[in-house]
């Protein structure tokens, strides 16, 4: 990338004076752009950068909280200064400037990007450039605020199911809108997985059986059926269009956690991932 | 005062069709003038227009198998009407298919241009759809409203990079803001800026080229002593210029805009023996 700054924070905290806290370069934007676009329901999202790679949140209503992961393997070059960088920032804003050269590219052209951050105060700069054309945008940032802690470990997983995306498509893309919960339904017996929704023409249930082609792994221990508000569900929908597969697990407290298995055009594989609380007036859970 | 021209040829009517749907982006209303050899798209800069201003000249022989016309009187042999150019854009989306379509001015119980399409059909009689698209007559003490404006005394004049990136780039722009910077310098390199309080972006492009441009003895055209590296400069409204840029097709044969530093943006397109000018004030 001749037209971009020389990579290395090392080089560029000496040429300019500045001192980044956070370096990146990407060849293709839309590596990155397209898993932003999966979180993307909301204006604001926190941004926070480790050793490990970039991860984007943003949450609603405090009861949902979705999450792109983009490792830092997919980066040609990834370097965090200090342990975690953390700033908050528009979303809205950050893919506009992402995608400055257009969404869909001529196959073999690609837009380069090169995003750098000198710490809190200093906005966001990225550098994309594409056929010889150079666009820098500076991006304010926040301060960060708290965000949830779902406190979802594994040990308190009761139900797991393992799909293969395309089975869900569908379902998602067509619920009822009309209805306000989604109801999901686990159980190690009939109906094993059970999607309703109650809407102004009736109830609708989707059934998926255990040994259906679609179902990678189905872990299902304990019966239960949770309601989530299907307002707050329905962005996920994005990141099941982009996903190969999904993960969905529900805890104890009747809390949902969704993983969605990405694999962009190079084969590289991200993952994004939606917590949602249930909706409190129905949670009931049968033993 | 006499007008009926006729289409045969469906490439002629569809190069036709796309030269209307640029200006209907382009104007709400505006004037339709009529000569023996061409056809004109004239919008005047009234505060109405915000300001912009618009001169696209065809050669009717490029579009028409017949075209035949009387102006007002023998001395001036032009018509001049007012029209919305959205309704012409609509009769002739109808025409698609269409074996031939012709144009008249006719007087239905006020001044139309009759837009008559000639659609296949199965039986032996074609079907014709008509359209009356209500026009006004501009009466000759107003034609010198109308005249084609002039190139302005410009302070940088360059050539447009490839339409297609620069429509993206001000696509993108327009959600992050209302007005846009526009500059450039007389060693082909041009930006496009905006700056909010959220976010700012700037998009450089190079190697653009200046257009050589012959100045007569009379013009005090500045650019020759001028500074290469030293940028002019000119804020409009950023929905203006994508406007334009929206109406445009892929690679004109030429594109080019002066700028006269925080006065006025003016470009020239030329495709496919449409020539087309175009003038953006710039913002207070």
């Amino acid at each position: 990338m001749p037209l971009l700054p020389p990579a290395g924070a090392g080089a560029e905290a000496e040429a300019s004076g500045t001192h980044y806290v956070l370096a990146a370069s990407l060849d293709k934007a839309r590596h990155l752009s397209t898993m932003l676009r999966a979180v993307h329901f909301r204006d604001v999202a926190t941004c926070a950068a480790t050793a490990n790679g970039l991860k984007v949140t943003v949450e609603s209503a405090k009861c949902l909280q979705a999450s792109a992961f983009i490792q830092a393997g997919i980066f040609q070059e990834f370097v965090v200064q200090e342990e975690s960088v953390t700033f908050r920032i528009n979303l809205t804003v950050l893919l506009d400037c992402l995608t400055i050269f257009g969404t869909s590219s001529l196959p073999g052209t690609s837009t380069a990007l090169r995003m750098c951050y000198c710490g809190y105060g200093y906005p966001l700069t990225l550098f994309l450039e594409e056929g010889g054309v150079v666009t820098v945008c500076k991006i304010n940032t926040q301060e960060p605020e708290e965000m949830l802690d779902f406190d979802f470990c594994s040990t308190n997983v009761v139900n797991k199911i393992i799909l293969q995306s395309e089975g869900l498509r569908e379902a998602f893309a067509e619920l009822d809108m009309t209805s306000d919960v989604l109801q999901i339904t686990m159980s190690p017996e009939k109906p094993y997985f059970r999607l309703s929704t109650f809407g102004n023409a009736g109830s609708a249930h989707l059934d998926y059986p255990k040994d259906s082609d679609l179902m990678e792994v189905f872990q299902c221990n304990q019966t239960q059926t949770n309601r989530y508000k299907i307002s707050l569900l329905k962005p996920s929908t994005k990141a099941l269009a982009l996903s190969c597969k999904v993960s969905i697990r529900t805890d104890t407290r009747g809390f949902l956690s969704l993983q969605y298995m990405i694999k962009n055009e190079d084969g590289q594989i991200c993952f994004v991932e939606y917590y949602c609380c249930p909706d409190e007036d129905v949670a009931e859970t049968e033993l | 005062m006499r007008f009926r021209a006729k289409i045969l040829d469906v490439a002629c009517l569809n190069h036709f069709t796309r030269v209307i749907n640029t200006i209907a982006k382009l104007a709400k209303t505006c004037t339709l003038r009529l000569t023996p050899d061409k056809l004109y798209f004239i919008l005047t800069d009234k505060v109405a227009n915000g300001g912009v201003s618009m001169w696209c000249e065809l050669s009717q022989g490029n579009f028409f198998d017949e075209f035949q016309m009387e102006g007002v009187a023998a001395e001036h042999n032009e018509i001049y009407l007012e029209l919305t150019p959205e309704n012409l854009s609509r009769a002739l989306k109808t025409a698609q298919n269409a074996k031939t379509v012709k144009i008249k001015l006719t007087n239905k119980h006020c001044p139309c241009l009759t837009v008559a399409v000639e659609l296949p059909s199965l039986a032996s009689s074609s079907r014709i759809v008509t359209h009356d698209i209500p026009v006004a007559v501009i009466p000759r003490r107003l034609w010198n409203d109308f005249k084609e404006p002039s190139v302005p005394d410009f302070d940088v004049s360059i050539y447009l990079p490839v339409l297609k990136t620069m429509k993206s780039v001000v696509e993108r722009m327009k959600n992050l803001s209302n007005s846009i910077v526009i500059e450039a310098n007389l060693n082909g390199e041009m930006n496009l800026k905006i700056e909010t309080d959220l976010v700012s972006v700037t998009t450089h492009f190079k190697d653009l080229g200046n257009p050589p441009w012959v100045s007569d003895g009379d013009s005090q055209n500045s650019t020759q002593d001028r500074d290469p590296e030293t940028m002019a400069e000119a804020r409009v409204d950023i929905k203006k210029l994508q406007q334009l840029l929206a109406g445009q097709q892929v690679n004109p044969t030429k594109a080019l805009c002066n700028i006269v530093s925080k006065r006025i943006v003016h470009f020239i397109l030329l495709h496919e023996d449409v020539y087309l000018q175009y003038f953006i004030p710039a913002l207070a």
